[in-house]
């Protein structure tokens, strides 16, 4: 990693609020001010650190997840991509950071019904404008990379829950983005799949991909380099158990046994 | 390639649920069809009535006897001798009459072999009606002057008539027997066709003499058939026939006629123009039906775009841009409209070669053309709100969607 490359996310004194009033939620609020008011949430991440974001039900883990991957705008604060302020680009323009610098994975998997995985994987790239044999030919090529090479023609319904998970990994990655954004990614798998699936991760890590993901399984957090735990909307920990420049811990143990 | 793409997601949209996109079609294809279907029955009218106007004759005049009102003579009828005085009239100073030929009309029952059947009418008359009221005979002759001078008891028959007496036979030399007096035929007259309102076809046609002597007696005339030299002298004729008609009849109150001129050709020009009322009439019903189908492709684009909230969220993060969104579900609502109207296209011109109460329909190719343009449009209106609502969601609020 070259010296003074800035941080791929940089996000300062975010701050995220639901409803009005005495009913206001802050799901995100950073440290609190003397007078009580938040200061919001400031964080930066290099690029190519795994980071595992940490944290019980309702403590704002999803929401910064999702303000990260520009689906959702913060109440204030500003956001830097790769040095960009997201908060000064149109719709149009966010559509771009969604489709070329974001891959983003859902806990509920999030495929689109009746399709099948190439043509799914394909979306993201159709939206880029990549030419048809183009498209395929990618699209294949990340499917094998999550092993299913052999399904590309079936469809959600077909797919077993670990399965689907790796069809919206590959379709993730299928554009090449700086980040892969994984909300809870392993949340709804047995302990097999979620093997299958965090093995991905990690090597999608170890070729220099930046990851961000959420999940409140020490187990899996131990995938990560660095882990973040939040407790009502604020960063209460950062420990880094990696180096950003060294393989994610998971496969470095594989390579001292 | 993108179009391509666009088209692949909406077939695959509608074909997700087959049931719905049918009825909504359905709609559609009814709104199109009935379009073209109610136009062609308005314009198969008109046209009806334009050719009962070629087949009535050129410059026709039917003078026929009217009550008199306000009199206290009852009406004088019109008689053979009224009709001569116009013919010699038209001979001497009036040149805008061509020619003229009394009529008396009956009905009764004419037997062939053992065949029997009754004409829709029994005219008697002289040659000069032929000519007058557009009827020509496709075998055989008419009967002539001296054939009436003589009283011969000869008859020209229509195609109807000859049918349903002669079925294949050819009926000229034959005798049929009409109450009871024997009828050479001599002509059968070229097929006119119905025109919706009575068969010029069924008819025989015999000299007035022999008519009258069979069946109606020699007292009044039904009317008198007069032929104008040309359409420019229709009104100098019709003012020379009440001219004379009035001296024949001892009327001075041009007021206090006991005659009626009737100008055919103008009646049915009025009637023409009534069919065109009524054939816009029946467009707007058809357009109105059109826009039902229209209303119901927003409904279901409406209740799409809802089911597939969160397929729109999906496709948001995955960086689908608003216009794809925007062309995806448009491209399904003008599909839903494309098919729908094409279909409709099919049923209107299908429905078009059965004739409707009576009339025969004439697609009016605009019509076709317009309808199925409008359709298309309507799909594009009507898909445009749905289509929007779905392009301008949030990503995560679509996401977030039950
Ligand atoms: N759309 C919303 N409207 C209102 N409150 C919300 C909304 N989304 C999240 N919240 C609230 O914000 C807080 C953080 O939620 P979330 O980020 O989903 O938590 P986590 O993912 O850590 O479980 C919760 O208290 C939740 O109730
Ligand atoms: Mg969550």
């Amino acid at each position: 990693m070259a010296a003074g490359k800035p941080p791929v996310i940089q996000i300062r004194r975010v701050t995220k609020s639901y409803g009005h009033g005495d009913a206001t939620v802050h799901a995100l609020r950073g440290p609190s001010a003397p007078d009580g008011s938040p200061l919001g949430v400031s964080l930066d991440i290099e690029e190519g650190d795994f980071v595992a974001v940490m944290g019980s039900s309702g403590s704002g883990k999803s929401t910064l997840m999702n303000i990260l991957g520009c689906l959702d705008v913060p109440t204030a604060g500003r956001y830097l991509l790769d040095g960009i302020d997201v908060g000064h680009l149109d719709e149009g323009q966010l559509s771009l950071v969604r489709n070329r610098k974001i891959g983003f994975v859902f806990q509920s998997f999030n495929l689109v019904p009746r399709t099948t995985a190439l043509a799914q994987v394909e979306l993201p790239l159709a939206y880029a404008g990549v030419r048809a044999a183009e498209r395929r030919r990618r699209a294949l090529a990340a499917l094998s990379l999550v092993g299913l090479g052999e399904r590309a023609g079936h469809k959600p319904n077909q797919l077993s829950g670990g399965q689907q998970q790796r069809v919206a990994v590959a379709r993730a990655l299928v554009t090449s983005p700086a980040m892969l954004l994984a909300d809870e990614p392993t949340g709804n798998l047995d302990s097999h799949s979620t093997e299958e699936v965090l093995g991905i991760i990690d090597r999608l890590n170890a070729s220099g991909r930046t990851v961000v993901m959420i999940t409140h399984e020490d187990e899996v957090a131990r995938h990560a380099k660095r882990v973040i735990r939040l407790v009502d909307g604020a960063i209460i920990s950062d420990v880094r158990q990696a180096e950003v420049d060294g393989p994610p811990p998971a496969l470095a143990v594989e390579v001292g046994v | 390639m993108i179009a391509w793409q666009m088209l692949r997601f909406a077939v695959g949209g509608l074909a997700a649920n087959k049931v719905r996109s049918a009825l909504t079609m359905l709609g559609v294809l009814i709104g199109v069809a009935s379009v073209i279907l109610l136009l062609a029955v308005g314009n198969g009218s008109s046209v009806a009535v334009k050719n009962s106007i070629t087949a009535l004759g050129t410059n026709s005049l039917t003078v026929s006897s009217s009550a008199l009102r306000g009199s206290a003579t009852a009406a004088k009828k019109l008689t053979v001798d009224d009709a001569k005085a116009l013919a010699t009239a038209a001979a001497s100073d009036s040149p805008a009459i061509k020619s003229v030929a009394p009529v008396v009309t009956t009905t009764g029952t004419a037997l062939y072999g053992n065949i029997s059947y009754q004409p829709g009418s029994i005219v008697g008359t002289y040659p000069a009606y032929f000519e007058t009221s557009n009827q020509k005979v496709a075998h055989g002759d008419y009967f002539s002057g001296d054939d009436v001078l003589n009283a011969r008891k000869v008859a020209v028959i229509g195609s109807t008539t000859a049918k349903q007496l002669f079925d294949t036979e050819d009926p000229v030399g034959k005798s049929i027997t009409i109450g009871g007096t024997p009828f050479t035929v001599v002509g059968v007259l070229q097929t006119k066709g119905a025109t919706g309102f009575n068969d010029p076809d069924d008819v025989v046609i015999a000299p007035l003499p022999t008519v009258q002597n069979a069946f109606t007696g020699f007292g009044s005339l039904n009317q008198i058939l007069v032929q104008a030299s040309s359409a420019e002298t229709t009104a100098e004729a019709q003012s020379d026939i009440t001219r004379i008609l009035m001296g024949t009849h001892a009327i001075q109150d041009a007021t206090k006629v006991d005659f009626r001129i009737s100008n055919q050709t103008s009646l049915l020009t009025a009637r023409e123009s009534t069919t065109k009322t009524f054939t816009v009439l029946l467009g707007a019903v058809a357009a109105i039906s059109l826009l039902v189908g229209g209303i119901g492709i927003t409904n279901i684009m409406l209740v799409t775009v809802t089911e597939r909230t969160k397929e729109i969220g999906i496709r948001k993060a995955l960086g689908a841009p608003r216009r794809v969104i925007l062309g995806q579900f448009l491209a399904e609502s003008t599909l839903l409209s494309v098919v729908g109207a094409g279909l409709g296209v099919l049923a209107g011109i299908v429905g078009s070669h059965f004739s409707i109460v009576g009339i025969k329909p004439v697609v009016i190719p605009e019509s076709v053309l317009g309808a199925f343009a409008i359709a298309v449009a309507i799909g594009l209106f009507f898909g445009s709100y749905p289509a929007n609502r779905a392009a301008s969601l949030r990503p995560i609020d679509a996401l977030r969607h039950e």
